[in-house]
């Protein structure tokens, strides 16, 4: 694969433009920390950020001022409550206003398989009985043109990028994950550019009949990065670090404490082996 | 056995609500300590579906979040989220799905998004995330919730989630194709809906909880039913397979994880 192995700090110089609409995804899961970390580094405004669940990895970008606009579906910490980050910017508008585009799960999974698809929508049999459709102008309905029946329309979402978290990629590209996929392959397919980070890179991946194999040919970007999932998990790697989850309620509750906390780890950081030195250092 | 406490009751007749080879979706929290204590009592074949995928999974403690790597290893497959929401959900192959929320009303409707106003919350909560679909389409629905005027509450800030909306058979005449919530289990006991009104009424009491005590604990004009059960106390295998499990989930959750290198 010609000049597709990047380092992290190359792929997101190259693929996040100011204004871009982004999409982190991994359900719970090979969620992509040291990219989101990296684009908080290098200072990206405006972003309009695309996840079924914010968790962490948002609340830090946009507690860091990263974004201006949010297509989500569920905005907690998991288990543990309140993305205190995402809630200060909806409640006060700290660091800066935040528009949000709110849908449910299906709502957000069939808006990736349509985007997949390069169609303009998704219908789902969805959003019935909610409030949903009254704050949110773009969840509308059709009609089925062969029964009649109304039919929840979602507009498809086509992120400029996704970026995502694998266990490992070949040296052609091709990209290997397994274990709970979330909406990870319709995301990589509905973007326009893929930028995937993996725990390695190796010279054949194992069959994977039925396993998510993302093709190399719509891969943007490879950049190796172990550890890049921390503190959510990589299956047969690294185990999900609840006990981070459970701090960080209390790292993020304050503005102060959360930004000396993201001064310390993110940014006095150069790049995410240095993240993981300092987490063990403060331990 | 009498030294039980209430959240313990509730989890109890939660779990008696289910019954082994049902497929279940489950919610993160109370909703999942009552369907596993029902997978290690009485209903050892029941299906857990977690919103991550994660299908027929037998975890051993607590999952933290709905995507615990332990969901994924103990479960019997691993499917995408378009395929939970479109083939199993939607495709009405679920037959219990089990919700919590922040505010219920009398005709079942939750609230899981916002306090005060949508555009100027006084406080913001995570949202729908799976509960929507799951209230419209599971076969029905159980919501769990500790009962409050202020969670119990005769108008919602926001409806998240679709019971029997205005009551009166209102949901027959929508498109959503399951049941709706059939039952509320809160920390006195259980609510369930009235036939032709649809409204929840008090059905059955907690050892030691009172139909005024009810009354005090909902923010409407609790209607109670003419014949007021008295839920049967935990038995000591329900409490010490509930105890063993918050026990084992507690250490598990305490233990560091290494950083990886």
């Amino acid at each position: 694969m010609k000049g597709k192995v990047l380092m992290l700090d190359e792929a997101i110089a190259r693929h996040v433009q100011d204004g871009a609409c982004v999409a982190l995804e991994g359900f719970t899961h090979l969620i992509p920390f040291a990219a989101g970390h990296e684009i908080i580094r290098q200072g990206r405004r405006n972003l309009h950020l695309v996840r079924m669940t914010p968790d962490l990895v948002y609340d830090q970008m946009i507690g860091m001022g990263c974004a201006s606009r949010l297509t989500f579906s569920w905005g907690g910490n998991p288990g543990v409550g309140s993305l205190h980050r995402l809630r200060d910017a909806v409640e006060q508008h700290w660091p800066g206003a935040l528009e949000i585009d709110e849908h449910t799960h299906a709502g957000v999974a069939a808006a990736y398989c349509a985007g997949a698809a390069r169609l303009p929508f998704a219908t789902l049999r969805g959003y019935l009985g909610t409030d949903l459709p009254a704050v949110n102008s773009r969840i509308r309905s059709v009609e089925c043109p062969f029964t009649g029946e109304r039919l929840a329309a979602v507009p498809a979402i086509n992120p400029d990028v996704t970026i995502l978290h694998a266990q490992r990629a070949d040296r052609q590209g091709n990209v290997s994950l397994h274990g709970i996929v979330g909406a990870q392959r319709e995301a990589a397919f509905a973007a326009r550019a893929l930028v995937v980070t993996v725990e390695e890179i190796v010279d054949a991946l194992p069959p994977a009949m039925n396993g998510i194999v993302l093709p190399h040919w719509i891969v943007s970007a490879v950049a190796v990065c172990p550890g890049g999932a921390y503190p959510s998990y990589v299956q047969d790697h690294y185990a999900r670090d609840n006990g981070f989850y459970q701090r960080w309620d209390t790292i993020a509750r304050d503005r102060d404490g959360f930004r000396a906390w993201m001064e310390r780890h993110v940014l006095g950081c150069r790049d995410h082996a240095s993240f993981l030195k300092s987490l063990r250092e403060a331990a | 056995m009498n030294d039980w406490t209430r959240d313990e009751m509730m989890t109890v007749a939660a779990a008696r609500l289910l019954w082994d080879e049902c497929v279940c979706f489950v919610g993160i929290g109370l909703p999942s300590a009552a369907c596993n204590l029902a997978r290690l009592t009485h209903a050892p074949e029941i299906v857990l579906v977690y919103e991550s995928g994660t299908l027929g999974t037998r975890p051993d403690v607590l999952p933290l979040s709905i995507g615990d790597g332990e969901l994924a290893e103990t479960a019997a497959c691993v499917i995408s989220l378009p395929e939970v929401f479109s083939y199993l959900l939607q495709a009405g192959r679920v037959d219990v799905g089990f919700l919590g929320a922040a505010q219920v009303d009398r005709h079942g409707n939750l609230n899981s998004t916002v306090i005060g106003p949508y555009d100027a919350p006084k406080t913001r909560l995570p949202g729908a995330g799976g509960a929507t679909e799951i209230a419209a389409h599971a076969r029905q629905t159980f919501v769990m919730l500790k009962a409050t005027p202020r969670s119990l509450v005769p108008k919602l800030d926001f409806c998240t989630s679709g019971g029997f909306l205005d009551g009166n058979g209102a949901r027959a005449r929508t498109t959503m194709r399951g049941g709706g919530p059939q039952a509320v289990i809160t920390d006195y006991g259980v609510l369930t809906p009235a036939t032709g009104t649809d409204e929840l009424q008090l059905t059955a009491l907690f050892h030691g909880a009172t139909v005024d005590e009810a009354r005090a604990a909902t923010g409407w004009a609790l209607k109670v039913a003419a014949n007021v059960e008295t839920v049967p106390v935990p038995t000591a295998v329900e409490l010490e397979t509930l105890r063993a499990l918050h026990s084992r989930t507690r250490e598990a959750h305490n233990r560091p994880v290494q950083l990886p290198v």
